[in-house]
């Protein structure tokens, strides 16, 4: 090969690889954008927020005067709507994607449905909560409670939960289904034995992540009618004495973190502003709290499992 | 009852195939099949890719049936019971019949779990019985004298050979009549095939086994009886030596003095 041969050679190479350069330096400036405009915002409510955050900030009432005002209520109410969210969200979830993934034929029905999912993942916030007014609180009965709240959220996560179980259980490669079945197990036993174990991190890693949307989510808790001012909290679940435990605290009237913001923000006095920003910085690290537990579940799990 | 092929060899049959026509959909994969393999003897499938080997093995044990739009159509008696009879379940051809498959498939638990989970899926939890049951079977693999330290070890740290070896314990554990072999060898270096090979000639004394493979030499070293496949038929099918010597067919001569495939 001749020396020109070889030079033209490296000017093509050379201009393959300056479009490559040019694509990952756009690329992290797109990143950065995304990160710092993330970060201002946190970063604002936190400088404006901290002063606020001491220990009689998580164990006071509401109060007029914003010095003494506390989230007491907000986060023990949070708290126990994320309970009740997980536990009727994530079974059903988790089983809906089971039957859709393992179970379902693929035909038109099972067409519809996965468009209905996949829809449903996009529906306002706001509709779930006049669905879930007019199903849970009118129909049923079950009052403006930690309940009706609870299974609001979980209808609004459902999607998110279904479609990520459903990507968890995808990711199993049909091999290890194969060799299960080669040994005469049922379909239930593969799912049981198999799939659900080996995809168990990555489908709690979706339910925490449907979990931290949940959170949030303002709208449809004041739409089934969440109090915005409360100073008791609902029944303790844990009992003195036999049965040891209650569930009294279900149907108890409640408030949201999200819910004490917005009235904190829609006060005129600037000093509950503050308040505001302080319950955001404590919200904010509740969701990043949750993600970091999914993010070490997700490693606890699969560190022993590589296929 | 015996089996006489055409030139006077006698054999004991374990498994009939007769009719046999298979359809992945509309495509037609394997065409009036006709095959009967010798009890306690290893029976190799042979052809170029795409001839349908694997397919006709994955008849054996019903594997067809876990994917739509697959369609049988003709016999495999085992003991005059039609295993692909639509009432029988695919389960219980598949506890009488194991398979090895291509790449080693563990799963990703213990090796104790691993050659244990045939006998649990029946329900088997006793852990006295169980225990004796994964030794044997492990004995039987060439295994045990490598894990019986680390039985509780998950069984991905294995090397590959010792992969295969052990999925070939988890198939021997439920004493199966029939072992399906498709391509066992094929991940594997020399080493480890030489003893996935050395093991599955001790095994024939125990068990019949049906093999597909893409060696040639395999096939001629280990083998009893040989069927040569092309295109979704079945052209020959005679002792190993037999046909490698003389085959009867232009189609096998050629593709085992490697002409074609």
């Amino acid at each position: 090969m001749s020396s020109l041969n070889l030079e033209e050679i490296r000017r093509n190479i050379n201009r393959r690889q300056q479009i490559n350069k040019i694509f990952a330096i756009l690329g992290l400036l797109v990143i950065f954008v995304a990160i710092l405009t993330l970060l201002g915002l946190i970063l604002e409510m936190v400088i404006d927020g901290h002063s606020r955050i001491s220990p009689d900030f998580f164990t006071s009432f509401p109060s007029r005067k914003p010095e003494k005002a506390g989230i007491l209520a907000a986060w023990v109410g949070t708290s126990l709507v994320m309970v009740v969210t997980a536990v009727a969200a994530v079974p059903l979830g988790v089983a809906a994607a089971i039957y859709l993934e393992e179970y379902a034929r693929k035909n038109l029905l099972a067409d519809l449905i996965e468009i209905n999912v996949t829809n449903l993942a996009g529906v306002p916030s706001i509709v779930y909560g006049l669905l879930a007014l007019g199903l849970f609180v009118y129909q049923f009965n079950l009052g403006e409670s930690i309940l009706t709240a609870g299974l609001t959220l979980a209808l609004l996560i459902l999607p998110v939960v279904i479609v990520t179980t459903r990507e968890a259980l995808r990711a199993i490669p049909n091999n290890l289904r194969e060799a299960a079945y080669a040994l005469g197990a049922s379909k239930w036993q593969m799912i049981w034995d198999h799939i659900l174990p080996y995809s168990f991190g990555s489908i709690l890693t979706g339910a925490i992540v449907g979990l931290s949307r949940a959170i949030g989510e303002t709208a449809p808790i004041i739409t089934i009618g969440a109090l915005t001012f409360i100073a008791f909290l609902p029944d303790s679940p844990l009992r003195e004495e036999f049965p040891y435990i209650s569930f009294a605290w279900l149907q108890a009237p409640f408030t949201v973190m999200p819910i004490q913001m917005f009235n904190w923000v829609s006060r005129p006095n600037a000093e509950f502003h503050i308040n505001a920003a302080a319950a955001g910085t404590v919200l904010i690290g509740m969701t990043l709290m949750m993600n970091g537990i999914a993010i070490y579940l997700r490693y606890l799990f699969r560190k022993d499992i590589k296929w | 009852m015996a089996e006489e092929l055409s030139d006077g060899v006698i054999f004991k049959p374990k498994a009939e195939v007769k009719n046999l026509n298979f359809y992945y959909g509309s495509v037609q994969a394997l065409k009036n099949i006709n095959l009967t393999v010798p009890e306690k003897q290893v029976t190799a499938l042979i052809g170029p890719s795409g001839c349908g080997k694997t397919t006709l093995l994955r008849c054996f044990n019903r594997m067809h049936d876990l994917y739509p739009g697959n369609r049988y159509e003709g016999q495999i008696l085992l003991e005059r019971i039609n295993i692909l009879a639509p009432k029988v379940d695919p389960i219980e051809v598949r506890m009488r019949i194991s398979m090895v498959f291509q790449k080693p498939n563990p799963f990703p638990k213990s090796i104790y779990e691993n050659v244990a989970y045939g006998l649990r899926v029946r329900g088997e939890n006793k852990r006295s019985l169980l225990d004796g049951k994964v030794e044997e079977a492990l004995r039987g693999a060439a295994l045990w004298n490598e894990v019986k330290d680390r039985l509780n070890d998950l069984a991905l740290n294995l090397s590959g050979g010792q992969q295969q070896r052990l999925c070939i314990a988890r198939a021997l554990v439920v004493d199966p009549e029939i072992v399906l072999f498709d391509e066992p060898t094929s991940a594997l270096d020399p080493i480890a095939t030489a003893s996935i090979e050395e093991l599955m000639s001790d095994l024939k004394d125990k068990v019949t086994i049906l093999i597909v493979t893409h060696s040639m030499q395999q096939a001629a070293r280990f083998s009893d009886y040989t069927a040569f496949m092309y295109l979704g038929e079945l052209l020959e099918f005679n002792k190993t030596e037999t046909m490698f010597a003389k085959p009867s067919h232009k189609m096998t001569e050629d593709y085992i003095s490697g002409r074609t495939g």
